[in-house]
């Protein structure tokens, strides 16, 4: 297989929380694990705190990892250590922001942030060039006319077009996988499939990967090949989209599919299983992280942390009564020992 | 007026009795309430002429993107509306009385105790320096009950109900989730047991897991306690299974009001249609959407004519000069000139062709 174009191995970050007497370790991503390969979007979901944002950010270098790395095409990030090795690297893995009425400069045109990405990324370019290539990245994010759209400032435009000057912004910089933090929860839901439909286009005709970061598993399920779904800082299951849906190994994961709000099918929740909420992860001790609002929990849940073990070839769970039924209990058990 | 209630006896379980004799009335009646925004370039109105029922131990949910006009019509009805809007039309019978026309000496009796209301954000409903008790015995002082034990023992049955323990009546709202801050405040709406609650966006600020098991809760407790529920969100597969009747609004108007299930399985209206088929499903086989091209008109200049006209993909030559009413169609209203006797299109004088709108896109 070839390289991916970035990998995670035991990524951890961990906050110190909490003041004078009750100093905390807040670990807000544990021991990740994962790949993201070429032309391809994944989704991370999971409820807000377990540690999806968190991954973005450490990807995006906007923090640095307390352990484990990041390697981009093979090479671990601190080696990207001049300026035109971070520069690529920017470059390649730029981040799409959630508010889309926030994150561009009210006082430029929206054509500013695009030309000074090119200016910067691709020296490369003439002016001219560095205007036609303003005008296909926005144009390939389905703003057309794109000359006109250019030259209007941000109060001009509608939601579901600002985050696609954002997209457009991204595009720009050639990228290799775009970050896209909760991209279209602050739209409305008849602008949110336009803007899906944008991502699935980069991917197949620009050839650019996206860590698609949300909370909602039907648009996660519509656009992504791929889906990892966190809890409390770990990566609890990860395999292709449709599989970890329709027939989800870890318990963590049926609940959360359970709970998702679809008018065309019936209601199948009860009050008492949706109850209970995800745990702070201050200093935590080892055990499954689930156990508290496990159905299936076992005694050995409590002590032993489950890893990530790949039950189904590309599917991986963390959970030991899932790799108990898949008749790897021993491997799952022993493997914090 | 509508004090008669004031002479309630001080226990909040009494006053949950239902008031003399209106069992056929519906409980909240709407009638043709319009509401606008003095802005210094003109009047802008927010809520059209908007007719609506709520009947004892219904649940009505009202859907629309943001901008059409949902809350503000919320607060019309609960009489919270501040300068610069205003009501400029239009009647709200509660319980036999028009709130319109009551001051807020009138009101006060009838808040909390006949009817609450649970706001978006409980962060901000919630007073962040006061302990959820006292601010629970606040509500129940200002409206005469003086027991200390009395309100204690609401407080921790208000508590229990929607299963948070009494022991945070101690607590700061800073100390609660966001999903337990929301339950205490539905909490603190049920302090007098009111027979309509009306309730802004309580979900949206929580996590789908939080997010079902409040939709839940708020179902149980329902049941269990019989009142009435005015639920206003922008999420419309959220509310497909919990409310009875659901009015969708768009660009400050009703475009279409009816059974729940219904609108879900056959929406009349073509942007009811259009949002529905905006959600992706977690199930089934997966199929391309296209959502609603365009985005909603701006309040301060709306379209002649049918106002989804510039979105809707069915539109025709009519729909940009004549204004459509509501239309009742079957057990539904809907608002669409497809269904008006006067100005059907041709092409559709049989029953109307769901595949046109593939066609016409």
């Amino acid at each position: 297989m070839s390289t991916p174009i970035l990998q995670a191995r035991g990524l951890t970050r961990v906050f110190r929380v909490g003041g004078f007497g009750n100093r905390g370790e807040l670990h807000a991503v544990d021991d990740a694990d994962f790949v993201i390969n070429e032309s391809e979007i994944v989704a991370l979901v999971g409820e807000s705190g377990s540690g999806k944002s968190t991954i973005a950010r450490l990807l995006a270098q906007v923090y640095t990892p307390s352990s484990g790395e990041i390697l981009f095409e093979g090479t671990p990030l601190p080696q990207l250590r001049s300026r035109h090795d971070q520069m690529r690297y920017r470059a390649a893995v730029p981040m799409v922001f959630q508010d889309p009425f926030s994150s561009l400069n009210p006082s430029y045109r929206v054509s500013h942030g695009i030309l000074r990405g090119l200016k910067l990324h691709r020296p490369d370019l003439d002016a001219a060039a560095r205007r036609a290539e303003a005008e296909r990245v926005t144009e390939a994010v389905g703003l057309s006319p794109a000359s006109e759209m250019l030259e209007k400032y941000p109060y001009e435009m509608s939601g579901g077009q600002r985050q696609r000057i954002g997209f457009a912004q991204a595009l720009a910089y050639r990228p290799k996988v775009i970050l896209a933090d909760e991209p279209v929860s602050m739209l409305d839901i008849s602008i949110r499939i336009g803007l899906l439909n944008v991502m699935a286009t980069l991917r197949d005709e620009e050839h650019v990967s996206l860590l698609y970061i949300t909370h909602d598993i039907a648009s996660a399920r519509y656009v992504a090949d791929r889906m990892m779904v966190m809890y409390a800082g770990r990566v609890v299951e990860s395999g292709p989209v449709e599989e970890v849906l329709q027939e989800p190994q870890h318990p963590y994961t049926e609940l959360l599919v359970a709970a998702v709000p679809d008018p065309r099918t019936k209601l199948t929740m009860t009050a008492k299983q949706a109850a209970g909420e995800p745990p702070k992860v201050v200093n935590p001790k080892p055990g499954c992280r689930f156990a508290d609002r496990c159905p299936l929990v076992r005694e050995v849940c409590r002590h032993v942390t489950p890893p990530l073990l790949e039950l189904q070839p590309g599917h991986e769970v963390a959970c030991h009564v899932a790799a108990e039924n898949a008749g790897r209990a021993a491997e799952s058990m022993e493997a914090a020992a | 007026m509508s004090v008669s209630n004031a002479k309630a006896s001080a226990t909040a379980s009494e006053s949950a009795t239902p008031s003399d004799g209106s069992s056929g009335a519906p409980l909240l009646e709407v009638r043709g309430l319009s509401v606008v925004y003095e802005t210094s370039s003109g009047t802008v109105t927010a809520v059209d002429n908007v007719d609506l029922t709520v009947h004892r131990g219904e649940f009505v949910a009202v859907v629309g993107e943001s901008g059409c006009g949902k809350s503000t019509m919320l607060f019309g009805i609960a009489q919270l509306l501040m300068s610069p809007a205003r009501i400029s039309s239009g009647e709200v019978i509660f319980r036999g009385d028009n709130l319109v026309t009551m001051n807020d000496k009138e009101l006060a009796p009838v808040r909390w105790r006949n009817l609450s209301v649970v706001m978006q954000s409980a962060m901000n409903a919630l007073n962040p320096v006061r302990r959820i008790g006292a601010q629970y015995a606040d509500t129940m002082k200002a409206h005469g009950v003086k027991s200390k034990a009395t309100i204690r023992a609401r407080s921790e049955e208000v508590l229990a109900l929607v299963g948070i323990d009494k022991i945070h009546l101690e607590s700061y709202p800073h100390q609660l989730s966001g999903g337990m801050r929301q339950r205490a405040m539905i909490a603190m709406a049920l302090l007098f047991a009111p027979e309509l609650i009306i309730m802004d966006e309580p979900t949206s600020a929580l996590d789908v897991v939080a997010q079902r098991s409040l939709m839940l809760q708020i179902k149980e407790l329902q049941q269990q306690l019989g009142f009435a529920v005015l639920f206003v969100t922008h999420d419309m597969s959220l509310v497909s299974h919990f409310s009875d009747r659901l009015l969708v609004m768009y660009a400050a108007q009703e475009v279409e009001f009816g059974e729940t299930r219904t609108v879900f399985d056959d929406p009349k209206h073509p942007y009811s249609e259009g949002l529905l088929d905006a959600f992706p499903s977690i199930r089934g086989p997966k199929v391309p959407l296209v959502g609603i091209p365009g985005s909603p008109p701006a309040l301060s200049a709306m379209p002649t004519g049918c106002r989804f006209e510039p979105r809707c993909p069915l539109a025709y030559a009519d729909c940009k000069v004549v204004e459509p009413e509501l239309y009742k169609v079957d057990d539904v209203l809907a608002r669409c000139l497809l269904y008006s006797p006067d100005h059907r299109p041709k092409e559709h004088a049989g029953p109307i062709d769901p595949t046109a709108k593939e066609s016409e896109l």
